[in-house]
């Protein structure tokens, strides 16, 4: 009895400020949001708050950058439990750039759907589509911003089970779309299992959720077989989530069905997140150290990224359509992401930040001029495209200017990551990767000329009738075009960022606070 | 269903215990083995069984869709506002200690039984949406049928 008195008195509080209150913050707006778009059920109300949502993320998240650029670190308590036992928000360099990458063309793509959206999917969905949208994004930043392993998984299911009925919605002007997502949504599964099962063994071996916490048992027990298991499971199953090589099997069919918006989104963000997993794992939750010891980087790793960049930038270049030749080069971009984590240095990590970055932001770009296409003429397939670069000379100069991007030409974001790539492997010695890159550059102008070729040189189809998109719909797009060309030019955010980034993986776990 | 008798007195009177029940694990959750989850596919039960046995127009007369969609969101908004609550006071995110500053442990108390009444609001909102998913897509089985 005593000690439940002593339980009841008034426990000393300082109150938390606003600014402390900003991990939470960053995944709270969209999440509380959504369900208040359809408790509200207003069809007018779904657009303004769902885009309000979007935009107050960007703030936090780039006020939440500038706190940890520097190096340091912001750790918060959920409910007042003190980690390890308690849920933690851990945010650094690395998930604060993601972070803003993911609210940055989240509050972009929902610009444009207020206008492109209507082409795509009937407005009786909007409010509902504006809403998964939101718990697609809550799940995207909460799997970054959390410090614990458990609630990745948490987070990845809510922001998978969104995507699968985002990508379904593209019913409305194919039938395809539900197949293609009950596609993703099985092999979605599959990687979702895999990494609770990794997560699974790593808490039977450890007994512990926190990755800092993880880390430092992990560091004592590297020859674990149970370890060695979860490492092995955890890799496969956000390998799938990422579509790295072999795996990727689900996303060209998902990204060709899925209404444009959402296929902006997801390109610029939802892999981007699985490969951030990907890096916080290989090297904050099992650490450079356990990385030397298993044969991940040289058997699997870096030539499974080669295959990516040669294979799919082929099969990309031999698509009918925009749509399908975009999925394609995404994988074949990923390749340059794996190859700069098989680079296993500080300047390999960089390129692989800065393109997480950089060719997101390309991407969402290109997938939202398609979806400008789309919005005019109904479809993307280069039959489809001809002679629009001179009905629709706006879009299609973005779309030019983005195409550069994905090249990699000099001035453009892409130039930016794949001239550190280079920079890295030559930095290692192994200048035969670094002719692999510019060697699939070259597939890469490629297939992007075979959109320019569609849209500039082929004469239009007879009767066809088309005109330029509204302004409205061209601001977001021209607003990621020139941000391709800006951090092409001007590279001490991103640069600045990647490094910050870098730095802090390669040297593994920061420990517990 | 006219002659299957004994199913409809039955169900009847079922229904109505099956919501007491769902009360009862709802909110003595903390004191026994129940909870919010628990409580709310109880709740959905007694909706699901009355719309088997009196077809489904006449359980969504009772729960129209429009409402289900309605509970779906507010239970999460329960539990997220409590969250926002403790956070606006200067707590951390979800911290029940904010409820009742003077008496912490009676705070968690309370705020664990308003977060679990959240949870089995949006339980038995998506369960019932659930089912008028699925038997919306199931032809109408007829009497003879049976």
């Amino acid at each position: 009895m005593a000690s439940s008195v002593s339980l009841s008195e008034p426990i000393h509080h300082v109150a938390l400020s606003l600014a402390d209150q900003l991990p939470i913050l960053q995944i709270i707006i969209p999440f509380i949001t959504a369900p208040l778009i359809v408790f509200l059920g207003v069809r007018q109300l779904a657009w303004p708050l769902a885009f309000l949502a979007s935009v107050l993320c960007v703030v936090t998240s780039s006020l939440l950058l500038k706190q940890v650029i520097d190096g340091s670190e912001i750790s918060y308590q959920l409910g007042g439990w003190a980690p390890p036992l308690g849920i933690e928000y851990r945010v650094d360099a690395v998930n604060a750039f993601v972070l803003l990458l993911i609210s940055g063309i989240a509050s972009v793509v929902l610009f444009w759907a207020r206008l492109g959206l209507k082409a795509e999917v009937p407005e009786r969905s909007h409010a509902l589509f504006y809403a998964l949208f939101l718990l697609c994004l809550t799940g995207l930043m909460g799997v970054v911003i959390t410090g614990d392993a458990f609630n990745v998984f948490v987070f990845l299911e809510i922001s998978s089970l969104s995507t699968y009925v985002l990508i379904a919605q593209g019913c409305h002007q194919d039938k395809r779309a539900f197949t293609a997502s009950y596609n993703y949504l099985i092999m979605g599964t599959i990687g979702a299992t895999f990494f609770v099962i990794g997560i699974g063994f790593l808490y039977m071996a450890t007994g512990t959720l926190n990755m800092a916490d993880l880390a430092d048992r992990i560091a004592l027990q590297h020859d674990n077989r149970t370890i060695q298991a979860a490492f092995a499971f955890i890799v496969v199953g956000m390998g799938l989530k990422a579509a790295i090589y072999p795996l990727h099997l689900w996303m060209p069919n998902a990204y060709t069905f899925a209404p444009s918006p959402v296929v902006a989104f997801l390109s610029g963000t939802a892999t981007k997140m699985a490969l951030y997993v990907l890096l916080r794992f290989m090297f904050t939750v099992f650490q450079p150290a356990f990385l030397e010891e298993v044969p991940l980087i040289e058997a699997i790793i870096l030539p499974f990224a080669i295959v990516a960049m040669f294979a799919s930038s082929i099969s990309a270049f031999a698509q009918r359509d925009l749509k399908r030749m975009l999925a394609h080069s995404s994988v074949a971009q990923l390749g340059y992401m794996m190859l700069g984590i098989g680079l296993f240095s500080h300047t390999g990590l960089t390129a692989t930040v800065i393109h997480l970055f950089n060719h997101g932001i390309t991407k969402a770009a290109l997938f939202l001029g398609v979806g400008c296409y789309v919005f005019v003429v109904g479809g993307a397939s280069y039959e489809k495209l001809k002679g629009l670069g001179k009905t629709m000379p706006w879009t299609s100069a973005a779309m030019v200017i983005a195409g550069l991007s994905l090249v990699g030409v000099p001035g453009t974001a892409g130039f930016v990551s794949k001239w550190i790539l280079v920079q890295a492997a030559f930095e290692q010695g192994w200048w035969i990767f670094a002719f692999l890159i510019v060697l699939s550059s070259i597939l890469a102008v490629a297939y992007v000329w075979r959109m320019i070729e569609a849209l500039y040189l082929a004469s239009p189809a007879e009767g066809a009738m088309s005109q330029e998109v509204p302004f409205l719909m061209l601001l977001p797009l021209w607003a990621l075009a020139l941000s391709t060309l800006y951090f092409g030019l001007f590279t001490d955010i991103t640069l600045g960022a990647a490094k910050a980034a870098a730095s802090g993986l390669m040297s593994g776990s920061s420990g517990m606070f | 269903m006219r002659h299957h008798l004994i199913l409809r007195v039955i169900t009847k009177l079922l229904v109505g215990t099956i919501f007491l029940f769902a009360l009862y694990v709802q909110f003595h959750g903390d004191y026994s083995p129940g909870g919010g989850f628990q409580a709310g596919v109880i709740m959905a039960v007694g909706f699901i069984i009355y719309g088997l046995v009196f077809k489904l127009e006449k359980a969504k007369a009772v729960f129209p869709p429009w409402l289900v969609h309605k509970i779906v969101a507010l239970g999460v908004l329960v539990y997220a506002g409590t969250g926002v609550y403790s956070l606006l006071v200067g707590y951390t995110f979800l911290d029940y200690a904010a409820i009742d500053p003077h008496s912490p442990v009676h705070g968690q108390h309370l705020g664990i039984l308003i977060v679990e009444l959240g949870v089995g609001i949006t339980v038995t909102g998506v369960m019932v949406a659930i089912y008028y998913a699925f038997a919306a897509h199931a032809p109408n089985l007829k009497d003879e049928d049976w």
